[in-house]
């Protein structure tokens, strides 16, 4: 039981939307395939926070997790009228509205 | 590199009445728009000295009168951050050199997708030049239930809107008026301070959007549907399996019976030209040097045509995206970024366009080695030359029923380890002089859409053209300076045999340095002459053979026989798969990394990868392997 508390612990990521854990925000990558999330800021240097807002990823927008590439990544999200692929590495930076 | 010789793009600018830049936001649809206006009026060039950013082409009005239009870029913004946005940027602002200032600008949105599109068209209606808002997709707009009141966003932003259907065609009179009317007296206006505040910017094309009463439509849901079925886990990576395997197959057994018969109207038209002409130098020149020379490469047309077709389809219906996003793991595990692979599968068709499509690539470091890697990608004038050897060296024979051949499987063979070699260098130069941190993968999605005839018609006609036109220029050069040289030293007046001409000579100087490779002297003369273009070697062998008096396909089949073991065809195959015999290439290295540096250091190690390969090849395949 204590084993599987510190394991929670120890991966703070693996929780759903709206359900971080460790007082750590969601992330895009917390949305399973079809659930929505609002997103909230974008923890990333200034010029890929620009391409990616000009791709629609702009603060209180929603965000949608579509399919992906087999494995899981990269994911697409369909967010302001488009679908857009990113990768793991990149969506874990984009944070939802708690 | 602009040349002012009858493509030059200042003589275009010249002879027309006004100068348009088209602009958009990738996938809204305006190189269909492009293309639609100007139909068989372009200027592409691509060949060594003039390779343009920019294509060009002349509209006709309903007047008569003709303008120049601009094909820019795709970019999301004009901030300069790749070479394909500064592009954009140094046209609409007037400082390309060649290129006069545009008078006036069609900017083309995705009117399913206006919010964000008017985003990042603001920057673009912040510069104040004449504009023609161009709301394109207009059709997939009404058939998704979505709206807009183009009176009331024209009057919002100070610019004419018109909707449009490029694809369709519907709409292009209200374009084509606009071209040839008076357009200076309304210029759009927005607040230059929305531009550095992206949220902002959002907010007021959502404001805009409202008040053109804009109702979004619904989803694309085939889209959704086709995605669940080539993004699905298992049947996803199997369907790219047999799209490609398919291509492949179909590029080799389904143009046969074209090329047979093109092989048969060339031999017949030499036949009777021979008939014509008396029996002097003059004949054996035309019909041993040109004919067997350029006929040889020309036959190639309609595989080459074939490929051409099936990147078109893939492209055009917005599946190469899809495949992009599979193969990105691939990629991420060389330390190449998803945006590399789209130059890379540009790159099967031609190196050239490849590289100039690594421009969206931001990171400076990633860029070069897409660069350097891209030749290694086969490039289509490797077709000619894998057909010829493999269809000489290997019977045909079912290996997976009427799916696959083994002629079919040797040529995906020879693709695939072209594909390996890129990866496995990018790995190697990403992890040594070109080292950067893992760049992030950002790829729109695109609807899937039905190819339409006209684009792929168009894309064939523009590559048969530049196909041709290397056949009439390189090719044929090549083929006359080789049949002087196979033809000199006269001896009392007669030509030598050919092993003691001027070409023999050449080839013999080489031979000590290629014997390890299993080639003869013929084989070297072919070699020297594939410096300008790979394709160039079969047009020599044909000359070669052609003077020794065998010319026909089959005849080059049987007469390459005779001169290479199977283990040298395996070299041969190896040497080409690896060596950069390109001058178009070369000269577009130089000019895109801005110095003889990266071409010189892509030239010799690609030489060397070619040597040291064909080499253990021909080894390992002569002693039994």
């Amino acid at each position: 039981m204590q084993t599987i508390f510190r394991k929670a612990l120890g991966r703070p990521r693996r929780g759903r939307a709206g359900r971080g854990l460790g007082g750590q925000p969601p992330t895009l990558l917390d949305l399973a395939e079809g659930e929505q999330g609002i997103l909230d800021r974008l923890e990333l240097p200034e010029d890929v926070a620009r391409r990616l807002m000009e791709l629609g990823f702009v603060p209180g927008h929603r965000v949608v997790a579509a399919r992906s590439a087999p494995g899981g990544d990269p994911r697409v999200y369909r967010v302001d009228g488009s679908e857009i692929a990113l990768r793991r590495d990149t969506a874990e930076h984009l944070k939802l509205r708690p | 590199m602009n040349e002012c010789h009858e493509c030059g793009p200042c003589a275009v600018a010249e002879r027309a009445a006004g100068v348009f830049a088209i602009i958009g936001p990738p996938n809204s649809g305006k190189s269909t728009l492009f293309n639609r206006l100007t139909g068989l009026r372009q200027k592409v060039a691509n060949y060594p000295g003039i390779t343009v950013e920019q294509r060009l082409g002349r509209a006709r009005l309903g007047d008569g009168r003709e303008v120049t239009l601009i094909d820019l870029p795709g970019v999301y913004s004009l901030t300069p951050r790749s070479e394909d946005e500064q592009v954009a940027h140094d046209v609409l602002t007037g400082r390309m050199k060649d290129l006069p200032r545009p008078d006036a600008v069609l900017l083309i949105l995705d009117a399913t997708n206006l919010g964000r599109h008017l985003m990042t068209a603001a920057p673009i209606l912040a510069l104040g030049l004449p504009t023609l808002l161009v709301l394109n997709m207009a059709d997939d707009l009404k058939s998704r239930g979505g709206e807009v009141d183009v009176e009331a966003l024209s009057h919002q932003l100070g610019a004419p809107v018109v909707l449009t259907s490029a694809t369709r065609g519907e709409g292009l009179e209200a374009v084509l008026d606009f071209l040839g009317g008076d357009f200076g007296h309304e210029l759009p206006h927005i607040d230059r301070a929305l531009l550095n505040d992206i949220p902002r910017c959002r907010q007021w094309a959502a404001h805009v959007g409202h008040r053109a009463a804009y109702q979004a439509p619904s989803p694309p849901r085939w889209t959704q549907r086709l995605d669940a079925v080539f993004l699905h886990p298992v049947a996803g990576p199997l369907i790219f399996l047999a799209v490609v395997v398919g291509v492949f197959q179909t590029i080799f057994s389904g143009a046969r019976p074209l090329m047979d018969g093109l092989q048969a109207l060339i031999n017949w038209s030499g036949g009777r030209v021979a008939a014509v002409l008396p029996d002097s130098p003059l004949r054996s020149l035309v019909i041993d040097g040109v004919w067997s020379g350029v006929g040889a490469v020309v036959v190639f047309l309609p595989q080459i045509l074939l490929l051409f077709l099936f990147i078109g389809l893939l492209e055009d219906s917005g599946y190469l995206a899809r495949a992009a996003l599979i193969a990105d793991r691939t990629m991420a595990r060389v330390g190449l970024q998803g945006k590399s692979f789209i130059p890379l599968v540009s790159a099967y068709a031609c190196a050239v366009p490849a590289i100039l499509a690594t421009r969206t690539i931001e990171n400076k470091r990633d860029r070069i080695a897409t660069i350097l890697v891209a030749p290694l990608m086969t490039c289509s004038a490797r077709l000619p030359v894998y057909t010829l050897i493999i269809a000489a060296f290997l019977p045909e024979r079912p290996l997976a029923g009427p799916l696959l051949g083994t002629r079919a499987a040797a040529l995906l063979g020879l693709y695939a380890l072209g594909f390996a070699a890129a990866v496995l260098t990018a790995r190697v130069l990403k992890s040594s002089i070109l080292k950067s941190e893992r760049a992030a993968f950002l790829l729109e999605m695109p609807p899937y859409r039905w190819p339409t005839l006209a684009s792929l018609g168009l894309r064939l006609f523009d590559r048969a053209k530049i196909f041709l036109r290397r056949a009439g220029t390189i090719i044929l050069g090549v083929a006359i300076v080789l049949w002087v040289l196979a033809h000199l030293p006269l001896k009392d007046g007669q030509a030598p045999p050919i092993e003691q001409s001027l070409a023999g000579m050449l080839g013999r100087a080489v031979e000590p340095v290629i014997k390890p490779l299993g080639f003869n002297w013929k084989i070297g003369v072919g070699l020297i002459t594939s410096l300008a273009a790979r394709e160039v070697i079969v047009g020599t062998l044909g000359t070669i053979y052609g003077i020794e008096g065998d010319a026909s396909s089959a005849g080059l089949q049987q007469a390459v026989r005779r001169d290479l073991t199977p283990a040298g065809a395996v070299a041969l195959l190896i040497f080409f798969a690896f060596a950069m015999q390109c001058m178009s290439t070369i000269a577009v290295v130089r000019r895109e990394t801005g110095g003889w540096k990266w071409p010189a250091v892509q030239f010799a190690y690609l030489g060397v990868l070619a040597y040291v390969g064909a080499f253990l090849a021909h080894q390992l395949v002569a002693r039994g392997l």
